[in-house]
C-alpha cells in the first residue's frame, strides 16, 4: 500500500504556526506524510489574534475557526482534540499523549496514546505569564490566552461587574475594551510609565491612553500590583503605593513565557525558548520547533508574521528544501480595538546617530514619527491616520533610500513626489510582492493574480480564495481599492447586495416585485425577473419559497422542494444523518400523560438520546428518517403536535410559574405565553422566532434576551423585542407598556407580521429592526392604530392557512416518498 | 467484469422521485441518492458529500447540482465534484432512462 511507504509527522501542538506549516505543506506535498496532530485544547485550529473581537461579541467563535474538522478528514490529518502530549521518547521516536480532563473537572477514561514519529514538529505555544504576587490563584484570575480564558472571562462580564486588567501591553488593551464593551467596569493597571511602551513612543503612549480613557476604560501607569485580596474568590488588587481597587474579575495579561517544558525534558537544547537554527530544526535533527515556543537567531517571537514565516520555512525543510531559511524580519503591530487608529513597526528608541521626522496635529488627534538612519526608515509610530503604514513599513523592509523625499515623507504617500495621489493610484503603485495582509501574509501579486485568473468581483470571494482581509479585517480598505483597480466600474461595493448569484435584484426588490407584479409561483418569478440559472439555487429558492407564502397566504402552494431539508421532513437533520423530535409543549408545560407516551416511543423505536432543551420541551435525538413518520403517529395519538424546532418559523413561548405558584408574580405568566404560542404556532417567518413571559421584573423566564419578550408588572405587560442570546447576545429593546392581556396579544401579533412583511430571509427581528429603525417601528406598531389592526388582521388571516400540524399529516401519508427508500438491492446477486 | 457489459436493472419509475428532488436506493455496501432535475434528467451520486458524509439525498437539487444540507456544500450531479471554492469528489455511477423508467448498472449492487 501507499500508504505504508509515506513518512509519519507528528504534530505537537494546533495553533497558527503548525496550521500555516501543514497548509504549506499539502500544497506542495499532499501525500509525502501521515500527518497526525496533537491539540491539549478540545477544538480545531482558529486565529488567535481574533480572540479580541470575540470578547467584544463582534465575532463569533465559528468566525475565527482557520481550518474546521472537514480540513483534517480531507487531508487524511488525525487530530487528537484534548490530548496533551506528556512525553517525547526520542530514542523509541514516539511521542506519547493523556487525554485532559473535561471542564468540568471529570478525568478522562481514555487511555493515553503513543504513536510513533519519523518527523516531528513541537508547537506547544507559550504560557502566559502569572505574577506571583499573593492571591494570585484565587478563583476570578485569568490570563488571556485561549478561547477558554474569552469564554470564562464572557461568563465573569455578565455580572457586569468591576474588573481589573494587570497589564497595558496590546493584549491587556484588547481584553479591557473587550471587557468594557461586554458592560463591565474597567481599570488597566500598568507597571511602565506609558501604554504600550514596546511598541509606541511616550507620546503616541499618552494619545493612546487619552482614547482609552475616553472610551471610559481607567488607566492607572506605574502601578505595582503588590497582592490580589479577597476570601474564597477575588475581590480586588492592591497596589504597592496603597491603593485598593474593588474587583469581580482580574485579568492577567502581562507576558507569555515560551512554553518548552516537553522538550526541556527531552534532552533537546532550551534557551530562552526551544533553540532552532534557521532551518527550523532543534538539536535532534528529526525534531522541528515553530511558534512561540522556538528560539530563532538568539529571539523568541509573539506576533503572527514571524511565526508564518517560520511555518513556510518548515514546510519547505519537510519535502526536502535545503535551501529554505528563516530570516527574522521587522514586524508591524496594530492593535485591534474599534475605533482607535494605532501602527508601529521597528524600531524606534532615540540614539546619536538616528534622526527622527515628527508631525503632530493635536486637534485631529494625529501622531506620526519616523526613525531614521542613514537616510533609511528604521522605525515608525503612527496613530490617528494609519492609512499609510503599510507605505512606511514596505521601505523600512526594503531598506529604501528616502532621501529625495524627505521633505515630504512625513504626510505620507499621497505626498511623495510632491503629486497627491489617489487612494487606489497610490494602492496600484505598490509593487506585488508589497504585503497587503499581514495575518495571513498575502502580497499584493497574489491578489491581482487571482481577481485576474480566478474572475473574483467581490471581497468575499478574494476572502475565500487568497485569504487576504479574512482575518482582523484591517486591510479591507486596501484590497477593496485592489478590487477597484483591476475592475474598475465592474466593482460596486456600495450596490444593493444581490440575493444570490442567481439575480442581481436584492430582497427588499424581489419581495416588492412580488406583489407589484403579483408574482404568484417560483418559476412564474424566476420568468418575469430574468433569473440567471434554471431553477435558482440552495440560497434563493428556500427565500423566494417564504416571500410567495407570505405575500400570498391561502393561494400560494408551498414548493417542498425548495425547503431545507428540516423544514421538508419536520424534524431537525443531525449530522449522521438521523433526525431528532421536539413536540410542542405549550408555555413549557407537559403532563403525566405526555412525558409517559414519550417514554414509551423511546423505548419501542430505541431513539438513544433524550434532552431537555432551552425552550422548556423535550427533544428526542437520534430518530431514523424512516421512523419519522411512526413516532409522530405515536404523539399524534398522545394530543401532541409539531413544535417547529426545526421551522424559519414560531418556535418557543417560555414562561415561569407566575400567579399561579410564585410569590412574586404579578399576573398570569404562564396562561399569556399558553395564549400566545397557541395564537402563533405554525406561523412562518424569515427566521425563527422564540418568545417569552416572565411574570415579574425578575425576569426568571429571560424575556429580555428574545426575539419578542413580555415581562409582567403589576399595571400590566411591557413588550420588549429584538433581543439575540446566540451568535450575537443583545438585550432587548423595549416597544411599550399595555394594560391587558388582549393589547398584548394584538401588539405581539402585529409586530410579528411587520417582520414577517419586511424581513430579509434568515434576517433575525433584531437584525430586522436595527435595519429599519427601532423608532419607525415603535410609531407604527404603538402610535398608529390603525395600521396596528391592520397588520394584526393580516396576521390572524394568514394563520388560518398555517396552523395545520405537519406531523398528524405525514402521520396520515402524506409525503410518505420522503421517508423511504426507491429501491432496495441489498438483495440483488450481482449478474455474471 | 467492465463496466460496459454490466447488465441494467430497473431500479423505479421517474416519477417516483420528485421534481427536483431525489430517492435513495439501498445497495449491499452503500447508499445511492437517485437526483430528477427540473427538465427530467436522473443522475445517481453516492449518498455521502465529499466534505463530512452528509446525506445529498436530502439537499435543495438546482440546476445540474445538489447542495448538501449539512454545509452547503454545492455537487455537480453529472461527476460529483464540489464546485466553487471547495474541493472534493463523491462517486456517480451511470444511470439509464427508458420509457419513464430509471435504470443502474447491475453491478452498482454489490459495488464495494
Amino acid at each position: 500500500m501507499a500508504s505504508h511507504a509515506k513518512q509519519r509527522l507528528v504534530v505537537v501542538g494546533n495553533g497558527m504556526a503548525p496550521g500555516r506549516a501543514l497548509e504549506r505543506l499539502f500544497e506542495t506535498a499532499p501525500d509525502a506524510y501521515d500527518v497526525t496532530i496533537f491539540n491539549a485544547e478540545p477544538r480545531v485550529n482558529y486565529d488567535r489574534i481574533m480572540l479580541s473581537p470575540v470578547l467584544s461579541g463582534d465575532k463569533s467563535f465559528e468566525e475565527i475557526v482557520i481550518h474546521g474538522d472537514g480540513w483534517y478528514v480531507k487531508h487524511g490529518v488525525t487530530l487528537y482534540k484534548g490530548a496533551k502530549v506528556t512525553r517525547i521518547d526520542r530514542a523509541a521516536r514516539t511521542v506519547t499523549a493523556e487525554f485532559v480532563p473535561s471542564r468540568s473537572g471529570q478525568p478522562s477514561l481514555q487511555p493515553p496514546v503513543t504513536v510513533s514519529y519519523d518527523k516531528l514538529i513541537v508547537a506547544t505555544g507559550s504560557n502566559p505569564i502569572i505574577i506571583p504576587v499573593p492571591g494570585h490563584d484565587l478563583p476570578g484570575v485569568l490570563t488571556y490566552r485561549d478561547l477558554d480564558d474569552v469564554e470564562a472571562m464572557l461568563l465573569a462580564a455578565k455580572s457586569r461587574g468591576s474588573a481589573v486588567v494587570i497589564g497595558g501591553g496590546l493584549l491587556g488593551l484588547e481584553a479591557a475594551a473587550g471587557l468594557q464593551a461586554q458592560g463591565m467596569d474597567v481599570t488597566v493597571v500598568h507597571l511602565m510609565p506609558t501604554l504600550m511602551e514596546r511598541q509606541l513612543d511616550p507620546a503616541a503612549g499618552h494619545l493612546l491612553q487619552r482614547a482609552i480613557e475616553a472610551r471610559g476604560i481607567k488607566v492607572l501607569t506605574r502601578a505595582n500590583t503588590k497582592a490580589i485580596v479577597g476570601s474564597g474568590r477575588v475581590e480586588g488588587v492592591e497596589l504597592d503605593n496603597g491603593t485598593r481597587l474593588p474587583a469581580d474579575l482580574i485579568v492577567m495579561a502581562v507576558g507569555i513565557r515560551p512554553n518548552m517544558q516537553l522538550a526541556k525534558e527531552a534532552g533537546i537544547t532550551v534557551n530562552r525558548g526551544i533553540v532552532v537554527d534557521a532551518t527550523m530544526r532543534t538539536s535532534d535533527p528529526d525534531i522541528f520547533a515553530l511558534g512561540e515556543c522556538a528560539e530563532a537567531d538568539g529571539q523568541v517571537f509573539g506576533l503572527v508574521a514571524p511565526l508564518y514565516e517560520m511555518a513556510n520555512t518548515a514546510a519547505a525543510q519537510l519535502v526536502g528544501d535545503a535551501a529554505a531559511g528563516f530570516k527574522s524580519s521587522a514586524t508591524a503591530t496594530k492593535l485591534k480595538v474599534t475605533g482607535i487608529n494605532l501602527y508601529s513597526a521597528g524600531d524606534f528608541a532615540e540614539a546619536k546617530d538616528r534622526e527622527e521626522i515628527v508631525l503632530r496635529d493635536a486637534t485631529r488627534g494625529v501622531y506620526r514619527r519616523l526613525v531614521l538612519k542613514d537616510n533609511r526608515i528604521i522605525g515608525a509610530v503612527m496613530y490617528g491616520d494609519t492609512s499609510d503604514g503599510p507605505w512606511f513599513f514596505d521601505m523600512l523592509k526594503r531598506g529604501t533610500d528616502v532621501a529625495d523625499m524627505r521633505e515630504t515623507l512625513i504626510f505620507g504617500q499621497n505626498y511623495a513626489g510632491g503629486i497627491p495621489l489617489d487612494p487606489a493610484a497610490a494602492v496600484a503603485a505598490l509593487p506585488d510582492d508589497a504585503e497587503i495582509c499581514g495575518c495571513n501574509g498575502v502580497c499584493k501579486g497574489k491578489i491581482t493574480g487571482a481577481i485576474a485568473g480566478l474572475g473574483l468581483k467581490s471581497l468575499d470571494e478574494v476572502r475565500a480564495h487568497t485569504k487576504a482581509s479574512a482575518s482582523c479585517g484591517s486591510c479591507t480598505g486596501l484590497v477593496e481599492q485592489l478590487l477597484k483597480a483591476q475592475l474598475g466600474d465592474a466593482y460596486n461595493p456600495a450596490a444593493v447586495q444581490p440575493m444570490c448569484g442567481c439575480t442581481d435584484l436584492g430582497h427588499d426588490d424581489v419581495r416588492r416585485l412580488i406583489v407589484a407584479k403579483e408574482l404568484k409561483s417560483i418559476p412564474q418569478l424566476m420568468q418575469e425577473l430574468e433569473w440567471k440559472t434554471s431553477c435558482g439555487c440552495a440560497k434563493c429558492r428556500p427565500a423566494l419559497n417564504y416571500y410567495m407564502i407570505c405575500s400570498w397566504p391561502g393561494e400560494y402552494e408551498d414548493d417542498s422542494q425548495s425547503r431545507f431539508i428540516n423544514e421538508r421532513v419536520h424534524a431537525n437533520i443531525q449530522k449522521d444523518g438521523t433526525y431528532s423530535v421536539v413536540p410542542r409543549m405549550w408555555g413549557g408545560q407537559t403532563s403525566a400523560k405526555e412525558l409517559r407516551a414519550i417514554a414509551d416511543i423511546v423505548d419501542k423505536y430505541k431513539i438513544p438520546t433524550v434532552k431537555v432543551t432551552g425552550g422548556q420541551r423535550i427533544d428526542m435525538l437520534g430518530v431514523a428518517k424512516e421512523d419519522l413518520p411512526g413516532v409522530w403517529a405515536d404523539l399524534s395519538a398522545a394530543g401532541m403536535v409539531s413544535g417547529h424546532a426545526y421551522a424559519k418559523g414560531l418556535r418557543t413561548v417560555k414562561t415561569c410559574v407566575g400567579t399561579d405558584w410564585c410569590r412574586f408574580g404579578t399576573q398570569d405568566s404562564t396562561g399569556l405565553g399558553v395564549k400566545l404560542e397557541k395564537f402563533m404556532w405554525g406561523s412562518w417567518t424569515p427566521a425563527k422566532v422564540k418568545l417569552a413571559v416572565s411574570g415579574c421584573p425578575r425576569n426568571c423566564a429571560e424575556a429580555t434576551c428574545k426575539d419578542i419578550g413580555v415581562v409582567c408588572i403589576e399595571s400590566g405587560y411591557d413588550i420588549h423585542y429584538a433581543g439575540a442570546a446566540g451568535l450575537e447576545i443583545k438585550g432587548t429593546e423595549l416597544l411599550g407598556h399595555v394594560a391587558t392581556e388582549e393589547e398584548t396579544i394584538e401588539v405581539i401579533g402585529a409586530l410579528t407580521q411587520l417582520y414577517r412583511e419586511q424581513g430579509r430571509y434568515l434576517e433575525r427581528i433584531h437584525k430586522w429592526a436595527k435595519r429599519v429603525g427601532f423608532d419607525t417601528i415603535r410609531q407604527q406598531i404603538m402610535e398608529d392604530v390603525e395600521r396596528r389592526r391592520a397588520l394584526y388582521g393580516r396576521f390572524v388571516f394568514s394563520q388560518q392557512f398555517a396552523q395545520n400540524d405537519p406531523w398528524a399529516e405525514r402521520a396520515q401519508g402524506k409525503d410518505a416518498h420522503e421517508f423511504t427508500p426507491v429501491a432496495d438491492l441489498t438483495l440483488h446477486e450481482a449478474a455474471e | 467484469m467492465s463496466a460496459l457489459d454490466s447488465p441494467w436493472i430497473e431500479v423505479c419509475p421517474i416519477d417516483s422521485i420528485p421534481l427536483r428532488g431525489c430517492r435513495v436506493v439501498r445497495t449491499r455496501h452503500m447508499q445511492i441518492a437517485l437526483f430528477r432535475t427540473a427538465s427530467d434528467e436522473v443522475f445517481a451520486l453516492e449518498n455521502r458529500c465529499p466534505h463530512k458524509n452528509g446525506p445529498l439525498s436530502e439537499g435543495i437539487v438546482h440546476d445540474r447540482k445538489v447542495t448538501c444540507p449539512l454545509h452547503n456544500w454545492v455537487i455537480s450531479l453529472e461527476s460529483g465534484e464540489a464546485t466553487g471554492a471547495d474541493k472534493g469528489c463523491t462517486r456517480s455511477f451511470p444511470v439509464r432512462l427508458d420509457k419513464g423508467r430509471v435504470y443502474l448498472e447491475a453491478s452498482v449492487a454489490t459495488a464495494p
